[in-house]
């Protein structure tokens, strides 16, 4: 893999498509193993869908880490919209603003390996996620 | 608009999801199993989801509601082929498809659709 970060836009549902397909990829070449790279993959489906639902749309940067022997991929999902105004309830299973099921947030933490959530109300969300082989 | 197709077998429904899908696909692919299960009075539908790699809360939830609506049209939904590694990614989601019939594989999936009928 000769880049080891990049960004692309998620503004669109299709952007969740291709987010999806981009975060595979980097997986693979990180040397996550299946379940691992399933996981990544999901969570970033969620997060995705929540950046384009409830953020209005964004941007998803991407790097891959080296700690050592280990390998990892961060992940960082990044939105100017409206925020999370109570980030503890945001993160409880089965809470949700909108229609959904509220497992977004709450299921994709449980995921990964390491979970950052930054937002405050009016100034956006940023969330972080990074998974090691 | 892009549809995901939808195979009538005697009044099975048969559906295959080769597709990484887009969540308006998957609302399409809920409406028209439900007019399709209408206008063939299928007793059952299977849904192949083997070529998923990721099923995510969306889907998940499109999966249950699809089985949830074809038993209160008096048909049964049996979803087969679930990979092992979206099988673990689901649970720790936090998402269990609770009644949602699943099977290992179509052969499986189709065994059990017989015998549903068979009993009713």
């Amino acid at each position: 893999m000769k880049a080891n970060s990049g960004s692309q836009p998620v503004r669109i549902e299709q952007d969740v498509v291709l987010a999806r397909q981009t975060v595979r990829q980097i997986a693979v070449a990180c040397g996550l193993r299946l379940v691992d790279q399933t996981k990544l993959v999901t969570a970033a489906s969620e997060l995705a869908r929540n950046t384009v639902i409830y953020g209005g749309g964004g941007e998803m940067h991407w790097e891959t880490l080296e700690q050592g022997l280990r390998r990892g991929v961060r992940l960082v999902f990044v939105d100017q919209g409206p925020g999370i105004p109570d980030i503890e309830q945001a993160l409880t299973d089965g809470w949700t603003s909108g229609t959904g099921m509220g497992l977004g947030l709450s299921g994709s933490r449980r995921l990964v390996d390491q979970f950052e959530l930054e937002s405050a109300p009016g100034e956006g969300t940023r969330i972080a996620i990074t998974k090691w082989t | 608009m892009e549809r995901i197709p939808i195979l009538r077998m005697g009044d099975l429904l048969l559906v295959t999801i080769q597709v990484d899908m887009h969540d308006q696909l998957a609302l399409a692919l809920q409406d028209d199993l439900t007019e399709k299960i209408r206008a063939t009075s299928a007793r059952g539908v299977l849904i192949d989801i083997s070529a998923l790699d990721i099923v995510d809360s969306f889907i998940g939830r499109m999966i249950a509601t699809i089985s949830a609506l074809s038993r209160i049209m008096d048909a049964t939904t049996v979803v087969v082929g679930m990979q092992p590694a979206v099988a673990i990614t689901l649970v720790e989601l936090g998402l269990n498809l609770t009644g949602v019939r699943t099977a290992l594989n179509v052969e499986r999936g189709m065994a059990l659709l017989q015998r549903t009928d068979d009993e009713s």
